[in-house]
């Protein structure tokens, strides 16, 4: 008898408990749930119904239109060419700046007394206000005051308008955009190497790989594999995000060459008003970089299983 | 790990051989400089060319920071003639930020910055604290969906939702206040992701004893799990600071006061106002705006590093 009441008091603490984990649970993920609906998913489903619409802000009412705004899109010549920008932007930055990454972390890893040093200057655009660094930038490439033409006026070459000639205001912005993602590539890099088992390299000097070259190719390559690929996607997304610089130093000009998907999409969404239009130049945009985050998300289950 | 390991030790033993034979010629060619003497010149070339590479990287990374100083302390006519000279023959320095000081309100951009990055940080906390308990340690309803959506957030950056939460914040009139521009940050999916992973590996039989204690879950959230994750908070911290110090996409929407400027706004505002190119105030402005987390950083290198590098998992 004793044991039976016994057992039911216990069953019913026992459902008196998780009922009460359950509210905890239910109460605890509230304010982040609902903020989780306001700031993201509700705009995001409005944001796809709109780009379907011939809304404009201010209209007091819109009809669906279909595909109108992605077929207008198709034929835009500023949506296209921002949209081939924006890729040759990536197209330059990627592998530049994931290359020059990966040298210097390789040779600042084997660095001891000089690798604080070095961590910190090649760090120290990554941690600055961009904006601010553009207005200098505009100076350094100013075709008559900046120093980079005074140099350039030094080995014989003549001054060039980086920002003001169409051939040459993309590739500037580029090179930019890869002094600013160096550093933080840099830091990614060396936490990969540091990952990798020092007797890795041992064992591999005694199976007579001596030289720097065969020791890189057989052991940091294969083993650097998913830091790479992180990395990789991670470049990719920043690239194709790449906004500031095009606001502040060329305004998408000369002649359109600078611009980019995100200028475009800002200046018919914030500048111009076509809100239908700019929502379905978003809906685009975040295609590519869904595209770009499946990528990251199976990538990053693979650092997480082998790293 | 053993497969990881298995191909490397496979391609090991094939390279011996052709090592071995590559050693004799090697061996054979230079016989006798195989000296120690012969072992640190190469040692030493080595370095020098390592540090050549690394040094002139790093001069092309710093020559906009070096330049930005010495201009800003430069007078106009030497910013105008004396284009490669490094070291001004005249100072201007007070000059030129008493004109970025005065012409702007720099000081009030910085403190803008201030309120927006710190408002968002602490509400950010408020609400991924407790979320990412829930997930890692409470069994409710709905937490296996919840979990699925916060990783679909994660993917998705804030230019996305940005068009509709303008037309509605334009609609509510809230445009220009502090609340438009902290209010699309105050989720922190990340933050919950992050978090949510630390939790995880806190020891259950802990919470039980403090249950056993009476404490409720609040107390048992805020201070006996929330001190164990300082380090990643530390981290998130630094991560948010800077991401929204620096932020210029989503403010340039919401603002066009420039008393509620934050930095990146404030010296885009700066620079359209200062058309002629009066560049030894433009570049003491930017000196002033791009000081502070430089030297954060300079200070607290470790954790700036570990905290930005977060939005390579992000």
């Amino acid at each position: 008898m004793t044991t039976l009441a016994e057992e039911t008091l216990a069953q019913k603490a026992a459902r008196r408990r998780l009922r009460l984990e359950k509210l905890t649970g239910i109460g605890f993920a509230t304010p982040a749930t609902l903020l989780l609906v306001t700031v993201c998913l509700a705009p995001l489903a409005v944001l796809v119904l709109m780009s379907f619409t011939d809304y404009d802000l201010g209209n007091l009412d819109f009809k669906f239109v279909g595909l109108a705004n992605f077929t207008k899109a198709l034929h835009d010549p500023v949506f296209r060419r921002s949209l081939w920008n924006t890729l040759l932007y990536v197209a330059i930055v990627l592998p530049l700046g994931v290359g020059l990454a990966l040298l210097v972390a390789i040779l600042v890893h084997g660095r001891k007394r000089t690798r604080g040093f070095y961590e910190v200057a090649y760090f120290l655009p990554v941690t600055s206000t961009l904006i601010a660094m553009a207005t200098v930038w505009t100076f350094l490439l100013h075709p008559k005051l900046g120093p980079i033409n005074a140099l350039l006026g030094v080995v014989g070459i003549a001054p060039r308008a980086f920002l003001s000639d169409p051939s040459l205001a993309l590739p500037t912005l580029a090179m930019i955009g890869i002094w600013h993602l160096v550093g933080f590539n840099m830091v990614l890099f060396l936490a990969g190497l540091t990952a990798i088992p020092k007797d890795l390299y041992e064992a591999a000097e005694i199976d007579g790989c001596a030289n720097p070259v065969d020791r890189f190719l057989t052991i940091t390559w294969p083993m650097l594999g998913p830091t790479l690929m992180f990395v990789i996607v991670t470049s990719s997304i920043t690239a194709f995000k790449v906004f500031d610089t095009v606001a502040v130093m060329t305004h998408g000009g000369p002649m359109g060459s600078s611009e980019v998907l995100l200028y475009s999409i800002y200046l018919e969404g914030f500048q111009y008003f076509h809100s239908a239009y700019a929502a379905a130049l978003t809906v685009v945009f975040l295609a590519f970089i869904l595209v770009f985050s499946v990528i990251q998300t199976f990538t990053l289950d693979r650092r997480v299983h082998y790293g | 790990m053993n497969t990881r390991l298995d191909p490397v030790r496979a391609a090991g033993t094939p390279a011996q051989g052709a090592a071995t034979v590559r050693g004799r010629a090697g061996a054979a060619a230079v016989v006798a400089p195989r000296s120690p003497l012969a072992a640190t010149l190469r040692r030493v070339a080595s370095l020098v060319v390592v540090h050549a590479v690394l040094l002139t990287g790093a001069a092309f990374v710093l020559l906009p920071f070096l330049w930005m100083l010495v201009t800003s302390i430069k007078p106009p006519d030497e910013i105008f003639t004396a284009t490669l000279r490094l070291w001004p023959h005249h100072f201007n320095a007070v000059d030129n930020y008493r004109h970025a000081l005065t012409s702007a309100p720099l000081l009030r951009f910085a403190l803008n910055g201030l309120i927006v990055c710190a408002g968002i940080l602490c509400v950010q906390l408020l609400t991924a604290i407790p979320c990412a308990y829930a997930l890692a340690k409470l069994r409710f309803p709905g937490r296996r969906a919840l979990f699925v959506l916060t990783l679909l957030a994660l993917a998705i950056p804030v230019q996305v939702p940005a068009l509709p939460l303008y037309i509605a914040i334009a609609k509510v009139g809230f445009l220009n206040t502090y609340l438009s521009m902290m209010f699309p940050f105050f989720l922190s999916v990340f933050a919950i992701f992050l978090l949510r992973q630390f939790f995880k590996g806190f020891p259950d039989d802990i919470i039980h004893a403090a249950r056993l204690d009476g404490m409720g879950e609040l107390e048992i959230v805020w201070r006996i799990v929330t001190p164990s994750a300082v380090p990643a908070i530390a981290a998130f911290a630094v991560f948010s600071f800077v991401a929204h110090w620096n932020d210029l996409y989503w403010p340039l929407i919401v603002i066009s006061d420039a008393n509620l400027a934050p930095p990146p706004l404030g010296m885009m505002f700066f620079a359209d106002a200062e058309t002629g190119s009066n560049y030894g105030a433009l570049t003491a402005a930017a000196t002033i705006l791009t000081a502070p987390l430089v030297i954060a950083f300079l200070v607290a290198r470790r954790q700036f590093i570990a905290g930005i590098t977060m939005t390579g998992v992000k």
